[in-house]
């Protein structure tokens, strides 16, 4: 069992895009003067078809977090850090605190975003505390760590 | 009152449980046919007598068009059926679409019927993997989510904002163990401390193995019935007093409030149907997938002030000997918890309690009761106020 990869639609295709170019881009709806996430056809609150792609700051806070003791399955391997993140510019997103000491977590934390990847082609958003230095990958490699 | 009129004129006549826990013997397509007939003949009446059927899919056991299955299985030819599918609210949606399709003329007397089984069907990872993925497929599940998981964010944004403790959700454990222990037939009986709940394995923190449901096998199977074929029942009827939903979102990411459900939705709409208030309720049967679910219930239905649910259940309240009892079976913490029929042995053990066959737990004086279930990650909400005595 791998870890799930998200085989993106056409609406969604700008987010991976950006995503594997180390770029943060979440869609705007001009009416409504917000961001909004995840991709829609539609903006989920005016409805307005009218999104337009612009790349955010990466920066956000942790809204909550668990660290995940038993593994979802043995593509990962625990412990890893889940949260949910609230983006400096709105949207909310959930992703993976990258790097970082249970202990060292808390609620309000901030973060910024780097990126790492789940495929050949997919790169997918993480997290990393404030201040940590950035050098590994992230928390677990389904093809390359042991099993649970 | 305002009353909606879905329910004004039928009861729940009939009621059927499986046994419960690890059940290998049986399918879970075997066991819906079993509580199907079983909850039939505790009504008094034959497959002849019912014209309507109503059951959810079972993860073990996936089938396409579920309930037709069932009922071909019993050589059966119901004028109504239909497949629900809620996840965990799916067991009280299905009753009110049930009452909908009796006020609406499609049936008179309707089986709502689901079982599953997790435990002795699949494996533990195939249970936890079929599960997870009620998580986005591309913006949650990519980065390995559990449920638990799921259920420790929002453990962990209520500590954050209202100082609730580990020890707070521990109590909820502790209180449906206390039930469970005087339930013959719960998977879990041994009595546990607030100690044995902090000391167990943990799973996501700040969620334990003990704040966590049980994986089980497990059916139950209700009848409801038009209120002119209520009279002469074999068993006492069991009215529905009032109903409501609510549905806030479907991904936990996209919740716009962590400690806040849709269960403030569905009770108030619950309490306007019958008239009741949350003072009037004698018994609770809540959602207690894990036991953060059921803190967060306990507030939003009105037992106590919002961000008050730990120190509600650490006063022992909810316990044997209480005046609010809670999940007296023991819940999905302690009696059984076989998936989307989860929260249907809350409102089989509700029934019990209001007809007065408990047995060694029977409560006294119980006139109502409350049975509340949510599915998604605490996103779509069904309340049910119960009661024994006809309204009309």
């Amino acid at each position: 069992m791998s870890r799930p990869i998200p085989r993106p639609s056409p609406t969604e295709q700008p987010f991976y895009e950006a995503c594997a170019r180390g770029e943060l881009k979440l869609q705007y709806c001009k009416p409504c003067t917000r961001f909004l996430f995840y991709p829609r056809t539609h903006c989920d609150r005016c409805h307005s078809p009218q999104l337009d792609w612009e790349q955010v700051s990466g920066k956000g806070t942790i809204a909550s977090y668990t660290v995940v003791r038993r593994a979802v399955s043995e593509a990962f391997t625990a412990p890893y850090i889940i949260a949910l993140i609230d983006l400096a510019e709105g949207p909310r997103m959930m992703s993976q605190v990258i790097n970082a000491e249970p202990d060292a977590l808390a609620v309000g934390h901030t973060v910024s975003v780097d990126f790492a990847a789940w495929s050949d082609e997919i790169k997918l958003p993480v997290f990393r505390l404030q201040g940590v230095p950035s050098e590994a990958g992230p928390s677990h490699h389904a093809d390359s760590e042991g099993k649970t | 009152m305002a009353k909606t009129g879905l329910h004004d004129d039928c009861a729940l006549i009939g009621m059927a449980e499986s046994d419960v826990g690890i059940v290998p013997d049986k399918t879970p397509r075997e066991l819906c046919v079993q509580v199907t007939l079983d909850a039939v003949r505790d009504a008094g009446l034959t497959l002849e007598d019912v014209d309507g059927l109503i059951t959810c899919n079972a993860f073990a056991e996936p089938i396409m068009y579920h309930a037709e299955a069932v009922a071909e299985y019993l050589g059966w030819q119901p004028k109504h059926c239909v497949t629900v599918n809620t996840g965990g609210g799916t067991t009280f949606m299905a009753i009110k679409m049930a009452a909908a399709a009796i006020a609406a003329g499609m049936a008179h007397t309707i089986v709502i019927a689901m079982a599953d089984s997790l435990r002795s069907h699949m494996t533990r990872e195939q249970a936890m993997v079929v599960q997870s993925s009620s998580g986005h497929p591309h913006y949650e599940q990519p980065y390995g989510p559990t449920v638990p998981a799921y259920y420790a964010l929002l453990a962990r944004a209520h500590m954050d904002r209202f100082g609730t403790t580990e020890e707070h959700f521990a109590y909820a454990a502790v209180s449906c163990r206390a039930w469970a222990s005087q339930h013959p037939k719960a998977q879990k009986r041994d009595p546990i401390s607030v100690e044995d709940v902090m000391g167990s394995r943990p799973i996501a923190d700040p969620l334990k193995v003990l704040d966590c449901s049980l994986v089980s096998d497990g059916g139950a199977a209700v009848v409801i019935t038009r209120g002119d074929r209520v009279s002469g029942s074999k068993q006492k009827p069991i009215y529905l007093l009032g109903y409501g939903e609510g549905h806030a979102y479907e991904h936990i990411s996209q919740a716009s409030d962590l400690t806040t459900s849709a269960a403030v939705m569905s009770g108030q709409a619950a309490y306007a149907d019958s008239g009741l208030t949350p003072n009037d309720m004698d018994l609770l049967q809540l959602y207690d997938c894990f036991t953060p679910a059921l803190l967060i219930q306990v507030e939003d239905l009105g037992f106590c002030a919002k961000g008050e649910g730990g120190d509600w259940l650490a006063s022992g309240i909810s316990q044997p000997g209480g005046h609010k009892p809670l999940n007296t079976h023991g819940g999905m913490l302690s009696y059984c918890h076989p998936g989307n029929p989860g929260a249907m042995f809350g409102l089989t053990e509700a029934m019990l309690q209001l007809r007065g066959q408990a047995g060694a737990r029977q409560l006294s004086g119980i006139n109502t009761a409350l049975c509340h279930a949510q599915g998604g990650i605490m996103s779509s909400h069904a309340t049910l106020i119960l009661g024994n005595e006809d309204p009309s």
